[in-house]
């Protein structure tokens, strides 16, 4: 399997406080890896540094190295470009202050497409993908901030689908939608990873389960564990702190 | 059935006598206000004529009108706004967006806020110091301009600072999430979020700068001139300057004049100062969050 992802003795610190410590981790094309973990440990902080929205973090400190295609995401000063390849969804549903379509073809525009025809094929196809066109589709021009907090939630997943990233990062994209549409996203994620790889923060288990190929479990900024899932969840797991987390004992 | 105890009743009464108080300090802060104003109308109005806006001051300004005064302020404020409006926008947004948060911007932010409460005549000073004497531009409009400009500049990156810190966080990360630049997240979604209150700052701005007589005492002020500006380089009259030489240093002058020129004074900043009342709610209703 083909490495998209290889992160090099990764650590991050705020404030000279560490939050992730020396992490190694690679991540494989076309795969869904779910990342699992009680809260502070160090999950978003991971997906932060992937798109290297961490460089507006002033108090932050990143060492090590991570390689996206063999080429390291800290190569070139600007990270716009770098934003394009990586797509990230945000766990707090942010819709733009300006009209539904303009928030899923913002990126395209920003990206200087500027075919009226190209954009709204853009904004149909992420729209569907997201599970929202149905519920939209006819105020496309109102406001995105009218929309509820799961509807803002799964826009936010239109948008980071709308320029076609080669890997996308989801920060528990689930915590505001209901069962049924989140299934049905966890469906079209599962039709995505044929053109992309997914990294999904979740604090949900079963989640993990149902939708990763392999999953890690995160804890005081260190991997405890990472396996496929059919072994993961199979009892296969070397830390004792995993076992109960999956087992809803820890604490 | 539930009756209200004597706790709560008293919890009324409290509450109401804290509202009593509140609106009439309220009332006692806008009196004044609403004093000067009248007293003004009563006593200037009289003198308030068509010839009186239109023309020059005569005999020693003890006659004629207060036309060159209109003028000059009018010159004063423009050239002031066109050179402090972009530099004090820009310094905000660099301030805001680019800049990162250590000890030099910390102080340079604390600067701006002291700098916005220093007294005009220390901003006079500075202008003839810096304008007028070393870069050799005489007691001019331009330099009068640039002293106005100079004290305008920290209430104008104030605002402005305000302003863009109200546009929430999450808008830029989102932006920048999905690839566009620190530019582009500026022009797209920072910059028509905030513009409602970067102009309200900006207008009054211009207000202060239309009713300020220190910061142009020294720098480009005349007592009394015959002729209209033809150059920035000329000296120029302003209102307030005239109010001030027509109250208390010349001798003679109809009771009336000063009242009426303070008059036309206010209702040219009262004027100002509603456009950016409209502005603002025209902008409010535009608002998309």
């Amino acid at each position: 399997m083909k490495k998209k992802l290889e992160i090099k003795n990764l650590t991050v610190s705020y404030n000279d406080k560490a939050v992730i410590h020396d992490l190694n981790l690679d991540i494989f094309q076309n795969e869904i890896l779910a990342i699992i973990g009680p809260a502070n440990s160090g999950k978003s902080s991971l997906l932060r540094c992937l798109n290297r929205m961490i460089d507006f973090n002033s108090q932050s400190k990143v060492k090590g190295d991570i390689l996206l295609d063999s080429e390291s995401v800290f190569k070139d000063e600007d990270s716009t470009f770098l934003r394009r390849r990586i797509g990230m969804v945000s766990p707090l549903p942010v819709g733009l202050p300006m009209s539904i379509k303009e928030n899923v073809t913002y990126a395209p525009r920003m990206a200087g497409c500027t075919d009226k025809a190209e954009l709204d094929s853009i904004m149909e196809d992420c729209l569907k993908k997201a599970a929202l066109w149905d519920e939209v589709k006819d105020r496309l021009d109102g406001l995105a901030t009218k929309l509820s907090g799961g509807q803002q939630q799964r826009l936010t997943i239109a948008r980071a689908l709308s320029h076609h990233p080669e890997v996308l990062c989801l920060d528990e994209f689930s915590i505001a939608i209901d069962p049924v549409t989140t299934m049905k996203i966890e469906a079209v994620l599962q039709e995505l990873k044929k053109d992309m790889t997914i990294v999904m923060v979740t604090n949900v288990i079963n989640q993990a389960k149902r939708l990763g190929d392999r999953t890690a479990m995160m804890l005081h900024g260190k991997i405890l564990d990472l396996n496929e899932n059919s072994k993961f969840f199979g009892g296969q797991v070397t830390d004792v702190r995993t076992k109960d987390y999956i087992e809803g004992l820890f604490g | 059935m539930f009756h209200p105890s004597i706790h709560l009743l008293n919890k009324e009464i409290k509450e109401k006598r804290f509202k009593g108080i509140l609106s009439t300090i309220t009332f006692f802060l806008f009196l004044p206000a609403l004093i000067i104003m009248f007293w003004l109308f009563v006593k200037g109005f009289p003198a308030l004529s068509w010839e009186f806006l239109t023309e020059d001051p005569i005999q020693g300004m003890t006659a004629g009108g207060i036309f060159p005064t209109i003028i000059g302020t009018f010159w004063l404020v423009i050239i002031s706004v066109i050179v402090s409006c972009p530099l004090g926008v820009l310094a905000a947004i660099y301030l805001s967006e680019y800049a990162a948060d250590n000890r030099t911007t910390r102080i340079i932010r604390l600067a701006i806020l002291n700098l916005a409460g220093v007294p005009s005549i220390v901003h006079a000073l500075f202008g003839l110091g810096a304008f007028v004497l070393f870069l050799n531009m005489g007691t001019s409009i331009l330099a009068a301009s640039f002293t106005l400009a100079v004290m305008n500049l920290p209430v104008i990156i104030t605002s402005t600072l305000e302003s863009l810190k109200a546009v929430p966080h999450s808008y830029r990360e989102a932006s920048w999430n999905v690839g566009a630049s620190k530019l582009q997240t500026i022009r797209h979604i920072v910059l028509p979020n905030s513009i409602p209150g970067i102009l309200t700052g900006l207008v009054f701005a211009v207000g202060r700068s239309a009713g300020e007589t220190a910061a142009i005492l020294f720098t480009g002020v005349a007592f009394y001139l015959p002729f209209l500006p033809q150059s920035v380089f000329d000296q120029c009259m302003s209102l307030s300057m005239h109010l001030f030489t027509i109250s208390t240093q010349v001798v003679g002058v109809p009771e009336a004049y000063p009242f009426a020129t303070a008059l036309v004074l206010i209702l040219l900043i009262l004027s100002v100062n509603s456009i950016s009342v409209v502005l603002r709610t025209y902008f409010r209703t535009k608002r998309k969050w």
